[in-house]
């Protein structure tokens, strides 16, 4: 069979299976809709988490960024899992026993204020929206590749999709198809990853083949940083980053993780507060098993890519005897050899002699066909690279029509409003949502690199240590947790922005620590902010340090609920 | 789920003592042998990886995973001897 076909009978077939699951669990009350029914199993919910958490990000550009950037980009890798240990002793069983529905329901109850719930209600709209921006445009870049349709045809396909899951099933649709999508989407990273280290090695695990030796006797690594030193590139096992800078990025990244809403109110699904810690063990393991790979698959793809383009003698390949791989990806533009010295070579280096541009993003999606795997693996890494993109933006879109129906609508503009009508605000806010998605799918801000800091800085420094404090502290009151997120928005965002969009440089960077670590200041800046001001103004009233006095105790914590 | 005062105070006591053990060596894996001492460590090799690299790009997340899980053991086992498990 065909390529195409392949594709074709991969991605329709995930599809159908999708809608399948999303007919079978839809949501019938605002408790299905919001938090399926609170009775999704400690494994399931840990599987859908990974899938809600494993974005296009992950699965297309984590190892794409790791080839390229080797030993700095670790701080990706630790970042994007080490938020998961905050969030199961931190974060998650408290928040399961305070039985709510959304990351705003707890600010502004334990907060005892509108103003606290209304800026989590803003930090939750500002966070999904930036996300789902980047994962809309995914599956249109991935469609146009695939199935050789324009972008924004694949955009609305997406979007489709995604309306007829999140709109009709909520939560409780969402869970169940995520689940799904997992397991697509691992098998279609493993597959590849385990040919990979089968061909390059003979190991079978990624995980310890990048330890392996090859046939020249010089281990995978060894060569890789010989091999990048020799065409001017730092050595691969070397960082360049400061130790500060790593340090903060690598803290803002984990806070930011623990402090994301579409990964928090997963934990709100399950029936038990012990139910909440295993979710979260679950969800690593199974987001384990792609990042550890990660490192193999990044190193094999660059020894590959190296050598292919380079040739076995790294000076140089004759541009006819390059695979049609080659030719395929310059299509679309994301790889570009420009014959400099036109002598119909192609060749790639960091030095002047450079005559080729890579974009990062082929790493996972080219690799299958650099490596010359067959035809069905590569339709499987299409089916998965859709199933990362969606099973992420679903869970964001649900978060942020879960943050204007219950949050605005009915706790704070019309608490009166029946639970049929605030099903329905649900439902109208997922379409509009939707829409704005696919808008922003189809004409991209072109800056979803830098939004990415944008979300994790404002994570970090807002939701996450508001949460922490309002668990770990009863003494801390409304004007303490609404100035210290105020603090450390403000300082986060001016420094994001001020790098980012006001052409700020980094020699400029306060004590070294780039837009992307800034977060983890904020968040210090909140802390301090809100201790001050806490222990000026008047204690929480009695029912309020009652309520903490109750969550921090596992019994007793019925179905979640909206009173 | 008449839990006494005093044996709620003991029950949180115990609580932040296992967090703060577990995340001391979650700091320790993460941020002294991923990122403080990554140099001197990448001097020892440990199964053809410079061993802070292999810190910094799999074996913290594979202590993660057994950290959360050593976690969720140890809270559960509180949770009976205090009487508070559901």
């Amino acid at each position: 069979m065909s390529l195409d076909a392949l594709t074709f009978l991969f991605v329709g077939g995930s599809f159908a299976l999708y809608i399948g699951i999303a007919i079978w669990a839809r949501a019938g009350s605002t408790k299905e809709f919001y938090v399926a029914g609170g009775g999704v199993p400690p494994i399931a919910n840990g599987m859908a988490t990974a899938a809600d958490w494993m974005s296009a990000a992950s699965f297309i550009s984590l190892a794409g960024i790791v080839s390229f950037v080797g030993r700095d980009a670790s701080a990706y890798l630790m970042g994007w899992t080490g938020g998961y240990v905050l969030l199961a002793m931190l974060l998650a069983p408290y928040l399961r026993k305070f039985g709510k529905f959304t990351v705003p329901d707890f600010i502004g109850d334990r907060y005892y204020s509108n103003t606290a719930r209304t800026i989590a209600v803003i930090c939750t709209i500002i966070i999904s929206f930036t996300y789902v921006a980047g994962q809309m445009r995914g599956v249109g870049i991935v469609f146009s590749r695939y199935l050789h349709v324009d972008i924004n045809t694949g955009v609305v396909i997406g979007m489709a999709i995604v309306f007829f899951y999140a709109v009709l099933g909520g939560m409780k649709g969402i869970t169940y198809t995520q689940v799904a999508q997992y397991c697509v989407l691992i098998l279609a990273f493993m597959v590849p990853a385990i040919f990979l280290s089968l061909q390059v090695t003979g190991h079978l695990l990624p995980q310890t083949a990048l330890g392996a030796t090859l046939d020249s006797g010089q281990s995978v690594l060894a060569t890789l940083d010989q091999l990048s030193v020799e065409l001017g590139f730092a050595q691969y096992t070397a960082g360049s980053k400061t130790t500060i800078d790593l340090f903060f990025m690598t803290f803002a990244l984990m806070a930011g993780t623990a402090g994301l809403p579409h990964v928090i109110v997963r934990f709100f699904t399950v029936p038990r507060v012990k139910d909440a810690r295993a979710s979260a063990g679950w969800a690593l393991i199974f987001i384990a098993i792609l990042y550890t790979s990660v490192p193999g698959v990044a190193g094999f793809g660059r020894v590959n890519l190296i050598q292919t383009v380079n040739g076995v003698e790294n000076t140089g390949r004759e541009y006819s005897q390059i695979p049609d791989w080659f030719a395929r990806w310059e299509n679309t533009g994301l790889i570009k050899w420009e014959d400099k010295n036109n002598d119909g070579k192609v060749f790639y280096s960091k030095t002047e002699e450079n005559e080729l541009t890579v974009n990062r993003d082929i790493m996972v999606l080219a690799n299958p066909e650099i490596a010359q795997l067959p035809n069905w693996v590569i339709a499987l890494v299409a089916a998965g690279a859709v199933a990362a993109a969606l099973s992420t933006a679903a869970g964001l879109l649900l978060v942020i029509s879960t943050s204007i129906s219950h949050d605005l609508m009915k706790k704070t503009i019309n608490p009166n409003l029946s639970e049929k009508q605030e099903l329905l605000y649900a439902r109208g806010a997922a379409v509009v949502a939707i829409l704005v998605a696919g808008w922003f799918g189809v004409n991209p801000p072109g800056f979803v690199a830098q939004v990415v800091a944008l979300a994790f800085g404002l994570a970090a420094s807002s939701v996450f240590p508001a949460i922490l404090m309002g668990i770990f502290s009863k003494r801390m009151n409304t004007a303490g947790a609404v100035s210290g997120m105020v603090a450390g928005i403000a300082v986060t965002l001016a420094y994001i922005i001020y790098f980012k969009f006001l052409g700020g440089t980094s020699d400029q960077w306060i004590m070294g620590i780039s837009p992307e670590g800034f977060g983890t200041v904020g968040m210090i800046l909140n802390f301090i902010v809100a201790k001050i001001v806490s222990s000026m103004t008047a204690e929480p009233p009695a029912e309020i340090q009652q309520i903490v006095e109750d969550i921090r105790i596992p019994r007793g914590a019925g179905a979640a609920s909206s009173h | 789920m008449s839990l006494s005062n005093e044996n709620a105070q003991a029950y949180w006591s115990e609580n932040l003592r296992i967090i703060i053990t577990y995340l001391s060596i979650w700091f320790v894996v993460s941020y002294g042998c991923g990122v403080l001492f990554v140099d001197a460590l990448d001097q020892i090799q440990f199964f053809g990886f410079p061993l802070g690299f292999w810190f910094a790009q799999q074996g913290s997340i594979f202590v993660f995973v057994g950290l959360i899980w050593a976690y969720v053991f140890s809270m559960n086992k509180l949770d009976e001897k205090y009487d508070v498990h559901e």
